[in-house]
């Protein structure tokens, strides 16, 4: 099974994010995806900071895959989303069924990203019949849902799921981060960018919940099935996605990247934030399952 | 524009055709649809029944069938397809694509609306769905302002039909996993968000806990007026601020009476009421006053601001029926995002 990155889905900074991609290209990760996909206010990085980066990857023998925006509203949204699915040279994650739209016109293959809703085999060939060579599974099905999807024919198109990192649950009109800052999201002043990570939101009981990211509203904890990578592999997933959150990634990935290590991984028990596995194993997606670890 | 209402049973569907409902959407009682609450919805005969209630009132009646067909079970939800086409139900709301494909192929006849559940929200998603599945119409996510619901509106390819009033989802829906992350069920998945059996409300000296699976929600006085408890309305903290902040949104309805003439102008087709777990008693009320408000502005476009204003009792009785008795235009206004 192979490794990839997905989009970065907070607003850093373009050095920190190229810092991070620098770090990214020494590892020996498979595939990165590269792109915003959360809002368009976020300008740090354009479109030509995103080719560099790419370039700088596929130089160190990276597969890059660029991602696309979420949530579109607007024309400006519709248009930079076609130059970036009409690149020409790298493939594209279609994270709306407008970018499938675009795909599907000019011929292009893509890559279905998490939030199509394709929740069953049917919904999957239509779209493998679109041009669509890999999905990312949905972040709330299970590896029961994948055994019965993948059952008969798992090769047809690729699989990807989601192995570790924050959990992306939901998105809004309204920037929950500029809500925060009692700041109306027209006048952001891209003040999430202060948060490279989201803010951490608790229950009045202390229990972290969320993450909020903008727009974004993303889980508190960690997903994390290292220890299913192995039964992944055994039922057709090809990739196992890692979604970045900071340069402490690097050292997971050449963690992950060496098998034997990665069969002898914990989850994360300690600390105020523990891990959570839940949806993997068909359960609310902050459970975590301590039955399955091996 | 056309009045549309919900109904979770034979008695909300009568009461919204009494009230002046031009269409009424309906659900099986089954997870077909995003309403899947026990004591709710529709039998096949008792959706045969509402059709030929709504033929002799000549009103149309609408299949919502918007979750997402669960592998190995698919024939579930075409079922419910062929019972529409059966009846010659006068559309299919729905958002699965291989539903959409399915129906489409067998029953070329049959109006597809695009549910929100598909959280197509531009012209490109909008003309996929078209060519691939010839939608007729398709229902908004709440998550466009005025001016972006306009402009879509000039360039759509099928007729639109927006969220008026009800209970407010603040997320682009059908990819919203926060009820599932909490309770494992979703709407796509387990048709409900915030499932009632992981609800629990706790009394703790002067304060009331509202509890999702145990997770603490919110924590009011016990005069405050809750909604029903769902993960973006509760009240949370931060580490930097400890005073307990309704982070996403505070217990509140959609309420989009105001907005008639910009919607009219803009040439949306139908005005959607939220609401099929409501109660028969609500569906009157909220179905008479859009009813009156509508027909108010037909006759007097120019003068239905005044109008308005001259009916305080039609804010005061959607008050009383929403969440928190507290109403706010949400996405539509761009201070709200």
């Amino acid at each position: 099974m192979n490794l990839s990155l997905g989009p970065l889905t907070y607003c850093w900074s373009k050095q920190a994010t190229f810092e991070y991609y620098e770090a990214v290209a020494s590892t020996d990760i498979d595939t990165v995806y590269l792109g915003e996909v959360i809002c368009s206010r976020r300008r740090e990085l354009k479109y030509k900071d995103y080719l560099e980066l790419a370039n700088l990857l596929t130089n160190q023998g990276k597969k890059v895959i660029l991602s696309t925006l979420t949530l579109i509203e607007s024309a400006s949204e519709l248009i930079e989303l076609k130059r970036i699915v009409t690149n020409g040279e790298f493939a594209i994650e279609a994270n709306d069924m407008a970018a499938v739209n675009f795909a599907t016109e000019a011929a292009i293959p893509f890559v279905a990203g998490p939030n199509l809703n394709l929740y069953n085999r049917a919904s999957l060939d239509i779209m493998h019949k679109k041009g669509m060579t890999r999905f990312i599974m949905p972040y709330e099905l299970s590896k029961f849902w994948l055994q019965q999807v993948l059952a008969g024919n798992p090769t047809a198109f690729e699989t990807e799921v989601l192995g570790y990192g924050y959990i992306p649950l939901a998105h809004s009109a309204r920037c929950f981060t500029a809500k925060h800052h009692q700041k109306p999201k027209l006048d952001c002043q891209i003040i999430c960018q202060q948060y490279p990570k989201g803010i951490l939101t608790q229950t009045q009981e202390s229990q972290p919940l969320l993450r909020l990211n903008g727009i974004q509203t993303q889980s508190a904890a960690k997903i994390n099935l290292i220890n299913q990578m192995s039964a992944m592999s055994a039922m057709g997933v090809s990739y196992f996605r890692i979604s970045p959150s900071g340069l402490e990634d690097i050292a997971l990935i050449e963690h992950i990247s060496n098998a034997q290590m990665a069969e002898q991984s914990n989850l994360s028990l300690e600390g105020n934030i523990k891990d959570c596995n839940g949806y993997w194993h068909a359960e609310p997606g902050m459970n975590l399952n301590l039955n399955t670890i091996t | 524009m056309e009045l549309l209402c919900p109904a979770g049973n034979l008695a909300s569907l009568k009461a919204a055709f009494n009230a002046g409902a031009d269409a009424v959407y309906l659900g099986l009682k089954d997870d077909t649809n995003a309403r899947s609450f026990a004591g709710l919805n529709f039998s096949a005969a008792q959706i045969k029944q509402a059709s030929q209630l709504a033929k002799q009132q000549n009103r149309k009646l609408f299949l919502t069938l918007n979750t997402f067909a669960k592998p190995g079970h698919e024939n579930r939800w075409q079922q419910a397809i062929d019972l529409a086409a059966e009846l010659n139900l006068d559309a299919v709301i729905c958002a699965d694509i291989s539903l959409l494909d399915y129906a489409s192929r067998t029953y070329p006849g049959l109006a597809l609306h695009l549910s929100v559940q598909a959280s197509a929200t531009n012209v490109a998603a909008l003309s996929f769905y078209k060519q691939q599945f010839n939608i007729e119409r398709a229902v908004l996510p709440r998550v466009l302002s005025v001016k972006q619901v306009k402009d879509l509106a000039k360039i759509s390819p099928v007729d639109l039909e927006v969220f008026a009033f009800g209970s407010l989802c603040i997320m682009a829906e059908g990819r919203c996993q926060l009820s599932s992350y909490v309770t494992g069920q979703s709407p796509n998945t387990g048709g409900s968000c915030s499932p009632a059996n992981h609800v629990r409300w706790q009394d703790v000296g002067t304060d009331k806990l509202t509890r999702l699976n145990e997770v603490l929600i919110d924590k009011s006085s016990q005069d405050e007026q809750l909604g029903y408890p769902v993960v973006c309305k509760g009240r949370y903290q931060t580490n930097d601020e400890m005073t307990p902040e309704y982070m996403l949104e505070s217990p509140t309805s959609l309420n989009t009476i105001s907005l008639i003439p910009e919607l009219a102008q803009a040439g949306i087709r139908s005005l959607k009421i939220e609401g099929r777990q409501r109660s028969p008693a609500y569906v009157t009320q909220v179905t008479q006053v859009w009813r009156q408000a509508i027909d108010s502005y037909r006759q007097s476009p120019e003068t239905f601001e005044n109008t308005l204003k001259r009916q305080p009792q039609w804010h005061s009785a959607l008050n009383k029926v929403s969440e928190g008795q507290v109403t706010t235009l949400g996405a539509y206004e761009r201070q709200w995002q």
